[in-house]
């Protein structure tokens, strides 16, 4: 086995690895300055041990806090579903409500984007997939009421798990950003305490805008957790080490296909492994 | 001024110069070096920066820099000229079948905005004089083909289907229907797919042999990161494209990928989509997005 000495080239090559990872240039040079100098104090002179190091240190960003789903005691537990146009919404809620049938609860999903064209067909197609109900008003009505309606159905028929759709939409459109709040509030009203979860979905091919998407929809909602999708590509995601170390928002779930069992729970180990995987 | 936040940057960087006289190579490097984290920042492709930032010293560590009054501003000229270059001077348009129908396909990764795109090409051609027909090739997302309908029936632009028939002999067919029903341009939609899906490529390689399009367009979501260049690169060497849209460039993205999609196919990007509504389709413009990947 040759070992790899350390010297300049490492460094830069790791940078290489966490640019072309979608890290960040920020995030990056910060990282690598901080792997230089435990270099330094700690003598490192194997590359692999090298990485190793830093391996831990992203590690140890991505572990802080918790990402599992939250637990609450009363019925229905809510989530609402958010993100950018064409991230992977409404394929996550079909995926997420599988995932809840698996462990035998009742869920219910609302077909809160009322814009986009078929939004509704597509939400009822994995409704009869996966075997649950859908709430719907027909195209181009309010959100809000759908919302409203949703939650209203959800404790007359003693629902476990009530997940919300919303039509994709960019984080820079403050309209837009404001029917998602009314959203809220009207659940908030209906049920206090409600939304439990307020997910932000991301896609892994998406770059630095990544973070915008996080403090705007962020500032406008107060966001409970990530899913980054499309983890079964060749995209790395890494734009979620800035955002969970300048957020402290956790990651619950990825998603790694189309298929309803495509979902995973976040594992650091994991994700950190492929980032440095070529 | 375009490019403000960039010259704010290499004001900063002269200013340390001033009074050195003569510009070195050493102090165009530094300039260099702020471009270099605009573009990343701006999300291009790592190693396109590199080969570009290597070209762009390569003009400007000539003797009209290192010997210009405003050293900053010469090397922001040739950056930006450089950018322009990249992405393909002027605004390119459509190609055109010499007997109709133009057939036109989009592919792309899930989510992009093929279907969308789709019709709003539909509507600036019919908007035109020209009669377009949509055809649903994707048979594998749920409501997809719906989704085709609605925007068609919003246009008032008839789409093809066949149901969950082979996206293969849809498309064949729609060929024949177009025909004997004079429309002269067909536009084809078909499934997100990863570009390492390789039973997926191969479907869409059967469609193109079956059709022989005049246009394969990879659509291209604007805020896509570093992984553009794979996904770029495997959709042309499979397919051939002839050029690109870039969509959701109606947010903050500084949407460097435009620069990276561009760098590793050659092909011309030839609309941005500005929105989510069908008239939300705009030529594309190079030195507006030089601009808006330096962040001015
Ligand atoms: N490969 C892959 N594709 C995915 C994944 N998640 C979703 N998709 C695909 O991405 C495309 C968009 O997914 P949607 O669920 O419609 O996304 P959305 O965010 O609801 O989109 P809008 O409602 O239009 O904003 C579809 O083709 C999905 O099948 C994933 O984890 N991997
Ligand atoms: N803001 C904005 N949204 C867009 C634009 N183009 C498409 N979209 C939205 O992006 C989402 C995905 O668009 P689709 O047309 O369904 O994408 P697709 O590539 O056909 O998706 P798949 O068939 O699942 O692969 C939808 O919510 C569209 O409304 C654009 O230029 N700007
Ligand atoms: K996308
Ligand atoms: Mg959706
Ligand atoms: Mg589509």
């Amino acid at each position: 086995l040759k070992k790899s000495t350390v010297d300049e080239e490492s460094f830069e090559k790791i940078e290489e690895i966490l640019i072309e990872g979608d890290v960040g240039v920020k995030p990056s040079l910060e990282l690598v300055e901080k792997l230089r100098k435990t270099a330094r104090e700690q003598r490192i002179t194997d590359s692999e041990q090298l990485k190793q190091v830093l391996k831990e240190e992203i590690l140890k960003i991505l572990e802080t806090g918790d990402n599992k789903l939250k637990n609450v005691a009363r019925t229905p537990l809510v989530i609402l579903v958010v993100g950018v146009n064409g991230v992977g919404k409404t394929t996550t809620i079909g995926k997420l409500a599988y995932y809840f049938k698996q462990q035998g609860k009742q869920v219910l999903l609302a077909a809160g984007d009322t814009f986009r064209a078929a939004a509704i067909e597509q939400l009822e197609i994995w409704g009869n997939r996966v075997g649950c109900q859908v709430i719907k008003q027909k195209e181009g009505s309010d959100p809000a009421a759908v919302a409203f309606d949703a939650v209203k159905a959800a404790i007359a028929r003693k629902i476990d798990v009530l997940i919300i759709d919303t039509a994709g939409r960019l984080h820079t459109k403050t309209n837009l950003m404001e029917e998602l709040r009314k959203v809220k509030r009207v659940v908030e009203r209906e049920l206090p305490g409600a939304p439990d979860e307020v997910l932000l979905v991301l896609d892994a091919t998406t770059g630095q805008n990544a973070f915008s998407q996080v403090e705007y929809f962020n500032k406008a909602l107060d966001l409970t957790g990530l899913v980054l999708t499309k983890l079964d590509g060749t995209a790395k995601g890494g734009v979620i080490i800035g955002i969970k170390s300048s957020y402290q928002i956790p990651i619950k779930f990825i998603g790694v296909g189309e298929k309803m069992d495509d979902l995973r729970p976040f594992d650091p180990q994991e994700f950190v492994e492929a980032l440095f995987a070529s | 001024m375009v490019f403000e936040n960039l010259s704010n940057k290499f004001q900063e960087v002269f200013k340390k110069l001033k009074g050195k006289g003569k510009l070195t190579e050493e102090d165009v490097n530094l300039a260099l070096r702020e471009v270099r984290i605009a573009l990343l920042e701006a999300d291009v492709n790592f190693q396109v920066v590199k080969d570009f930032i290597a070209k762009v010293k390569e003009k400007a560590v000539g003797h009209e820099v290192l010997e210009s009054l405003t050293p900053g501003q010469q090397v922001i000229k040739i950056v930006h000229e450089e950018l322009i270059n990249l992405m393909g001077k002027t605004n390119a348009k459509l190609n055109d079948a010499g007997s109709p129908p133009t057939i036109i396909m989009l592919v792309g990764l899930q989510g992009a905005g093929k279907t969308t795109t789709a019709a709003k090409l539909a509507h600036f051609l019919k908007k035109q004089g020209k009669k377009p027909l949509l055809v649903a090739a994707d048979i594998y997302r749920p409501a997809a083909i719906k989704q085709l309908q609605v925007l068609g029936d919003a246009i008032d632009v008839p789409v093809f289907t066949m149901g969950e028939q082979s996206p293969v002999d849809i498309a064949k067919a729609s060929i024949n229907f177009a025909k004997s029903n004079l429309k002269n341009y067909v536009i084809i939609d078909t499934a997100g797919r990863l570009h390492i899906n390789e039973e997926l490529m191969d479907e869409l390689k059967k469609i193109k042999e079956e059709v022989s399009p005049h246009e394969i367009l990879l659509v291209v979501d604007a805020m896509t990161g570093q992984d553009a260049v794979n996904v770029a690169k495997s959709f042309n060497e499979e397919l051939g494209l002839t050029g690109v849209i870039l969509t959701k460039l109606d947010g903050d993205t500084k949407g460097g990928a435009a620069l990276s999609v561009k760098a590793v196919t050659g092909c011309p990007i030839k609309f941005a989509g500005m929105g989510e509504k069908i008239e939300n389709l705009e030529p594309f413009y190079p030195d507006r997005m030089a601009s808006r990947i330096l962040g001015m």
